[in-house]
């Protein structure tokens, strides 16, 4: 499968396409870099499990070691509660996003606006869209998924994986974070 | 009454509103001498007349657009590439060209709603006469037309009247779409602006035509306790010979009921429609089966069962003539919008279209005098079932295995499928002789097909879904309460004090087309849970449809469980597409008829009245065309906030308050023209939902308003608060947010919500009686 042509055939952007995380330590680099980097966490990461390893534990580490506040959307609150991890927001994926286009923005804590926003687990074409008005209208934060697939809307964004390689890649970054 | 009528300027009738000057136009109603409601300060606006509302509603609710694409292609300067801040070869940024295209949208489904309008109005004068009565519901309907009172100053009484009101409204039409030409309209506020304008207007035009039909058509006149109606593909007798409806505009159906009457035919003959054409051809007679929503359409004549099929216009699959001959069913085409390169057969004798459709000559034709269509699709139905023998085209079970063994899990069918379904996983099984994997997929399949050519290896994969499904296509059959037209004003009189004060939580309207994530199922889940929340709930189109597939525990569909009135805890039918009017329509008569705010050319007033008082929220849960997003334009406009699913989002933008700046959230308070702060309800007016969960959590926060009073307030806290902690977890961040007095807050959840209000830095507002706008301060009326 071409490891840069959007998940959903149809869904061509335009010039602007997101560049590739071919490495793990690309996104590694990534987010260490970032000054405020922020995760928003969707509700389609519950569905994966690869190896005995739920896909959710495994953010909750990168979150954890990359001390990166996490925004969930949905229903996904539920199950990092009954995981004993108490995310930073609660906020439907369109709030958050529309806070991320305002420059003015302090962030959930009130400090600082955010350079880097880490998106994974949004339906396909709702996180195409949501990472268009970014890439579009918040000029001052970089954007990156961690799904499977490729989101051509992001900065950076994985190629379109198999969950396997996909799962080897998030336990990459995790350990590289860990360092 | 001649169409011409009087003609007049509005300046003349109240010409200190300057905004009018030079506005002419003909209201052709001589009835207007009978109104003696004074005229209001905005008949027939134009484009600019409620420009200031439209703003004032927009610095609140401010855009956030998701282009869909970084490029414009509208015009031979282009492409031109809007990345960013980059401007076209006209001068447009992204943001202006978003709302362009949100506008173009609005106007296309408006000049549909209009347009159908228009030709059903045309339909009925001719049959019964333009001087026709309107009866929308014997004496318990006196405001017939609330919307067209409201935006034209106009109070139409028979069906000759409707005509200048929808003059009006393909004149607005008109202008609008030529706001979009390039270097037209260059400010992203003043498009959204123009986009509330065709969404209002879209209002009246379906407005017209759902009084116009059940009028002069005999639907359910307001009817609490309309008929029940089949629904779903299982209803069928196959055994019979079979027409097929598709579409929405109802004369040609009718006209098939008509000869089947007249002819001793009707328990002959099975009569089956999909979308909004198969909502009203029940509402005509009640023998009609519904089939179900738009995505139906190929499963259903891919089933074999239609024996002809008869189309009329929008959201009719536009490759049906493909399909139906694949099926050997004869395609019958009767809208001049849609006429599908047939053949027009108009002016023939029925004699010969019919032997032509029987004996296979012809595939399809267009016929459209109405009166022909119903004797030549019934005679062709007969005629042609015994040697069609129901012959369709979706595989056996020995088959679907034999086509998944061609499979070579290459993924592009996945690739192609708005919902991300899982095929390959499916077929990779049933290649083995196991299609359970496909069958589960059938409910989360939109049947939009576009799986199909995607596919190399030339497997007919919805086909395949369809086919593992067969034993649960058998099993649907469901039933749902027609369409019963508008709400009563003695029901408005009994629940209007009710809604306003916040005893009744809420109105809550499903409405829309079936574009679902997770299918029709969702639809059904959240009606019932929200009547039995004790909600109004209200349903139209393809959503009233799929709130009616699916059975409780107990073996019930949503309209044996709940009463079909306007009432809490009632699941209101209203009918299709054009009958969407009827729920705005509702939410005006509440501050008509229970608040008495005068209605006639009023609509600043009244959508300010309904903004800050009355908790209504549109669902549109699968919206797909552009006739939703005018039908939400209209909601947006009177201050209703609308919820979308996540296909949603590529409308290209939401309309998003901001909680966290209290300065968004301010309102006059009428009592004494003190700006105060009124909290963040409705928080939001266009919002998509990522999932089912979310979307009833926010449905349950968009119905306060900075109105409520305490027991309201505190009611409407205690359905959020406790669908939060079930969907979402623990108590939601933002009640602080919510909670205005200590009264406010539920008691059974006293001491959560206390602690967190003390967490909070929580202080005590004053509850308002809200406006937004100066020149209502010291004047209310109620
Ligand atoms: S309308 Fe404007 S932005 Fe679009 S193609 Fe033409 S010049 Fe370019
Ligand atoms: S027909 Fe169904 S399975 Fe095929 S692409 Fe459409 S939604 Fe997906
Ligand atoms: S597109 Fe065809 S060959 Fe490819 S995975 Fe889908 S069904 Fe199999």
């Amino acid at each position: 499968m071409p490891l840069n042509e959007s998940w959903q055939t149809g869904e061509i952007p335009g010039p602007k396409k997101a560049s590739l995380i071919v490495k793990p330590d690309i996104a590694d680099a990534m987010i260490r870099r970032a000054k405020r980097p922020i995760l928003i966490v969707g509700h389609g990461i519950l569905e994966y499990e690869v190896e005995g390893l739920r896909l959710i534990d495994c953010l909750i580490e990168l979150a954890k070691k990359g001390k990166i506040p996490v925004v969930v959307t949905a229903s996904t609150n539920k199950e990092f509660l009954a995981r004993g991890y108490i995310p930073a927001a609660i906020m439907p994926a369109v709030d958050i996003a529309n806070r991320l286009t305002d420059a003015t923005w302090k962030g959930i804590d009130g400090k600082d606006t955010y350079d880097l926003a880490i998106f994974v687990g949004l339906p396909y074409s709702m996180e195409w869209t949501i990472l268009s008005g970014l890439k579009h209208f918040a000029p001052g934060v970089k954007t990156m998924t961690l799904d499977c697939v490729y989101q051509p809307n992001a900065s950076w964004s994985f190629p379109n994986s198999t969950i396997k390689e996909w799962a080897a890649s998030l336990r990459a970054i995790v350990a590289n974070l860990g360092d | 009454m001649s169409r011409k009528g009087v003609s007049f300027r509005v300046k003349e009738i109240n010409s200190d509103i300057a905004q009018f000057r030079d506005l002419s136009i003909s209201i052709g109603a001589i009835h207007e001498e009978k109104w003696d409601e004074p005229m209001g300060p905005t008949p027939f606006p134009t484009l600019s007349t409620l420009r200031s509302w439209d703003h004032t509603l927009l610095k609140r609710y401010k855009p956030f657009y998701l282009p869909f694409c970084d490029l414009c292609c509208l015009c031979t300067y282009g492409k031109c590439d809007l990345t960013g801040t980059k401007r076209g070869a006209c001068g447009i940024s992204m943001s202006a060209q978003q709302s362009r295209t949100v506008l173009i949208a609005a106007c296309i489904g408006a000049a549909t709603h209009i347009s159908h309008s228009r030709d059903l109005l045309t339909h009925v004068i001719e049959q019964y006469g333009s001087d026709f009565p309107l009866n929308i519901g014997g004496t318990s309907v006196e405001v017939e037309a609330p919307i067209t009172r409201l935006v034209c100053g106009v109070k139409p009484e028979t069906l000759g009247d409707l005509e200048p009101v929808l003059d009006y409204c393909e004149n607005q039409v008109t202008q609008l779409l030529a706001v979009t030409h390039t270097g037209q309209e260059g400010n992203n506020l003043d498009f959204e602006s123009k986009v509330f304008h065709a969404g209002m207007v879209d209002h009246v035009g379906m407005e017209v035509a759902d009084i116009a039909q059940v009028s002069a058509l005999g639907f359910p006149k307001a009817d609490p306790e309309s008929a029940m109606a089949d629904l779903g593909l299982g209803t069928v007798d196959a055994t019979k010979p079979v027409v097929l409806v598709i579409g929405h505009n109802v004369p040609p159906s009718t006209s098939i009921i008509d000869y089947l009457r007249d002819n001793g035919l009707l328990s002959e003959i099975e009569v089956t429609g999909i979308c909004c054409t198969a909502m009203d051809i029940a509402r005509y007679s009640a023998k009609a089966k519904i089939i179900g929503p738009i995505s139906w359409q190929l499963r259903y004549i891919r089933s074999g069962v239609p024996d002809v099929i008869v189309i009329d216009e929008q959201c009719v699959r536009t490759d049906t003539l493909q399909e139906a001959a694949a099926i050997r069913t004869p395609l019958i085409a009767t809208s001049d919008k849609n006429c599908l390169g047939l053949p027009d057969r108009t002016n023939d004798p029925i004699d010969a279209i019919v032997a032509d459709f029987v004996s296979g000559k012809v595939a399809g034709a267009l016929v459209l005098d109405m009166e022909k269509v119903g004797e030549i699709a019934v005679r062709v139905a007969q005629g042609i079932a015994p040697n069609r023998k129901k012959q369709g085209t979706l595989p056996s079970k020995d088959r679907i295995i034999e086509l998944a063994k061609k499979c070579t899990q290459c993924m592009l069918c996945r690739r192609a499928c708005p919902n991300d379904l899982p095929i390959p996983q499916a077929i990779k099984p049933a290649a083995g002789g196991n299609l359970g994997p496909l069958n589960e997929l059938y409910d989360d399949c939109v049947g939009c097909g576009r799986c199909e050519p995607a596919c190399g290896q030339k497997i007919p994969v919805h086909s395949l879904i369809v086919g593992a499904a067969e034993k649960q296509t058998r099993e649907e059959t469901f039933c749902i309460r027609t369409g019963r037209g508008a709400i009563q004003d003695v029901e408005i009189r009994k629940v209007g004090g009710p809604i306003v004060l916040g005893e009744i939580p809420g109105i809550v309207a499903f409405v829309g087309c079936a574009n679902y994530p997770k299918g029709s199922r969702e639809v059904a889940e959240m009606c019932m849970e929200f009547a039995k929340r004790r909600y109004i709930v209200c349903t139209s189109g393809c959503s009233a449809m799929s709130a009616g597939m699916y059975r409780d525990k107990d073996g019930k569909t949503a309209y044996e469980k709940y009463s079909g009135a306007f009432e809490a805890g009632g699941i209101v039918n209203v009918g299709s597409c054009v009958s969407n009017a009827h729920i705005s329509g509702a939410a005006i008569k509440i501050a008509s008829i229970f608040a008495k705010r005068p209605l006639r050319g009023n609509y600043e007033e009244i959508a300010d009245y309904v903004h800050n008082r009355v908790g209504a929220v549109g669902v549109a849960w699968g919206a797909m065309s552009q006739k939703a997003a005018a039908i939400a334009a209209g909601f947006w406009r009177l201050g209703i906030p609308v919820v979308v699913g996540p296909h949603g989002t590529k409308y290209r933008r939401m309309l998003l308050g901001r909680a966290d700046k209290d300065e968004d959230w301010y309102v006059y308070d009428a009592r004494t023209g003190e700006k105060v702060y009124g909290g963040p309800v409705p928080e939001h007016l266009f919002f998509a939902a990522e999932t089912k969960e979310e979307a009833m959590v926010m449905i349950a926060k968009l119905t306060m308003r900075p109105n409520d009073t305490s027991k309201g307030r505190a009611n409407k806290l205690a359905n959020y608060v406790d669908l939060h902690k079930r969907h979402i977890g623990g108590l939601p961040p933002d009640v602080h947010r919510l909670v205005r007095v200590p009264a406010d807050i539920p008691l059974t959840m006293k001491s959560e919500i206390l602690e967190h209000l003390q967490q909070h830095d929580w202080k005590e507002q004053p509850i308002p009686d809200p406006t937004l706008l100066p020149r209502m301060v010291h004047t209310r009326r109620d």
